[in-house]
């Protein structure tokens, strides 16, 4: 099925009754030269940029839930390429062009919204590694201006510029940033890939994998065996648990992060703010919620659920902020489980097993990833190699000490 | 979550730092043959278990002590709160 005005206008004297599903619900087949383990956006981004860019057609993507109902639909919906280092800064500039061009690209309404993202900072030193920051996007063709008090008054007038502990003396401020409608991502990619021969195959938990003489050669489902010639793992928060099927321990602990939603309120926050002496970043949806989040809750957990204290700590951010938001009341929150590097970047590597292929480690950082990601990992999957842009995000780089550690923090999962 | 201080009773987790994997109290010995693999290991690679996970707090708001607590990663139940003193008598470090 394609979208177009046409189909819009005749559902609509139609009463919207035939309308054809988003994708199809195809049966399993035999064999496919590359299996997809996790449908979520990376794994669909990937699937779709492989029948599209790279010209493989026989390809599945395996969900052992249903599409969306994972980290792609759990996450602030936040795009923005604001790195300092040029391993990450390049890639996540590369994610930032693709999304400016996805609605296009995937015949889908994902509410592409580049609304501008402003990190406020609250000192000098501060202001120095931000500007440092900033020269480093521009140095990788992304766009960054530093905002003084006066400019963000004029856009923020309600943040709180009188807090004597934390007073803001300006931001870092990226126009391209914005949001995204994180669920029609998924819909979207799915939409796309499925109409380029991708089956999407919901409730498809894979058990094992199956190995021949160091080579994987197929996967043990919940919907019986499949033979494959590649598989693709982007199973995000559970990579750990998937990988240890194939013996393997990973650089990774799995942590939750949680975010929030208020109640519905009129127009008043026009962008997306970061407060830079705690954790927490706030935009506000096109239905009015304020969509907001801050730190992981920093305990191994599997659970998508998280703990009173940090619902305290993001709030009293939100606070010190803009007061004004103690006035809305939380309507819902949610966690999604993250799979935390030991450098805070992410990997994106064939393993020591031939045929297997790794995407994992993307921190709480993953959804602004995820058309490089797919890209990325898909030309890892068709061509052997890396892409130029992902060439750092290598597994063994943790053996080797060429660490992608952003926030200078070390092997401290949680901090990052 | 509140954690069962073996001294103190319950606490609020608030007071606490967490640290990991548990596994971080066998350090590897730095002139074995293979220290180079083994520290690789102990400093970068997690078995991050769904289930029980044993880990490292440090009771840093409190007594300064630390814990290793023996916690459900899928439910976040906890099921025994050890000290590390202990622990590291009984592994007989």
């Amino acid at each position: 099925m394609y979208y177009n005005w046409l189909k819009l206008i005749k559902e609509g004297f139609n009463n919207n009754s035939a309308w054809e599903k988003t994708w199809r619900n195809p049966e399993l087949k035999k064999k496919y030269d590359v299996i997809i383990i996790g449908g979520g956006g990376h794994g669909l981004a990937t699937a779709f940029y492989l029948a599209k860019e790279f010209n493989i057609k026989n390809i599945a993507v395996l969900e052992k839930k249903w599409i969306g109902g994972g980290n792609v639909g759990r996450n602030t919906t936040i795009i923005r390429s604001n790195y300092l280092l040029n391993q990450n800064e390049a890639f996540y500039e590369f994610s930032l062009k693709l999304w400016e061009n996805l609605e296009k690209e995937i015949n889908y309404n994902a509410m592409v919204s580049q609304r501008g993202v402003l990190n406020v900072f609250h000192s000098d030193a501060q202001r120095d590694s931000f500007i440092r920051r900033g020269n480093g996007m521009i140095l990788n063709g992304a766009d960054a201006e530093l905002f003084d008090i006066n400019k963000i008054k004029s856009i923020y007038p309600f943040l709180d510029f009188q807090n004597a502990r934390f007073p803001i003396k300006g931001g870092l401020f990226q126009k391209r940033g914005g949001t995204v409608r994180h669920d029609a991502v998924a819909w979207g990619y799915a939409h796309a890939a499925d109409r380029l021969g991708v089956d999407i195959i919901q409730n498809c938990e894979v058990t094992d994998f199956k190995f021949k003489s160091g080579r994987c050669i197929g996967l043990q489902t919940n919907q019986g065996y499949i033979e494959a010639n590649k598989v693709g793992c982007a199973v995000a928060g559970s990579s750990s648990l998937l990988m240890s099927k194939a013996n393997m321990t990973l650089p990774i602990e799995s942590h939750v992060l949680q975010a929030f939603v208020s109640e519905s309120l009129k127009p008043v926050i026009p962008g997306v703010i970061t407060y830079g002496a705690g954790h927490f970043y706030i935009s506000q949806s096109d239905k009015g919620g304020l969509v907001f989040g801050g730190d992981i809750d920093g305990y191994n957990s599997y659970a998508q659920r998280g703990g009173m204290a940090t619902i305290e700590d993001v709030c009293e951010g939100g606070m010190a902020l803009m007061p004004m938001i103690g006035k809305s009341r939380l309507l819902r929150m949610w966690g999604g489980i993250m799979d935390m590097s030991m450098d805070g970047s992410p990997i994106i590597d064939k393993t020591h097993i031939n045929g297997l292929y790794l995407n994992a480690g993307w921190c709480y950082g993953g959804f602004k990833a995820t058309p490089a990601s797919g890209w990325c990992f898909a030309h890892l999957l068709a061509k052997g190699y890396s892409h130029k842009l992902s060439s750092n995000f290598r597994l063994d780089r943790f053996k080797n000490g060429y660490l992608i550690d952003e926030k200078g923090q070390g092997a401290q999962p949680n901090l990052h | 979550m509140i954690i069962e201080h073996p001294l103190l009773g319950p606490r609020d987790i608030h007071e606490f730092v967490y640290v990991g994997d548990a596994s971080l109290l066998n350090r590897p010995k730095w002139d074995s043959k293979d220290a180079e693999q083994k520290f690789y290991e102990y400093m970068y690679l997690r078995k991050n278990p769904a289930g029980i996970h044993q880990e490292l707090w440090f009771h840093q708001q409190g007594d300064r002590s630390w814990l290793v607590v023996s916690r459900n990663t899928l439910t976040h139940e906890i099921v025994k709160v050890d000290l590390v003193s202990n622990i590291v008598k009984e592994m007989n470090l």
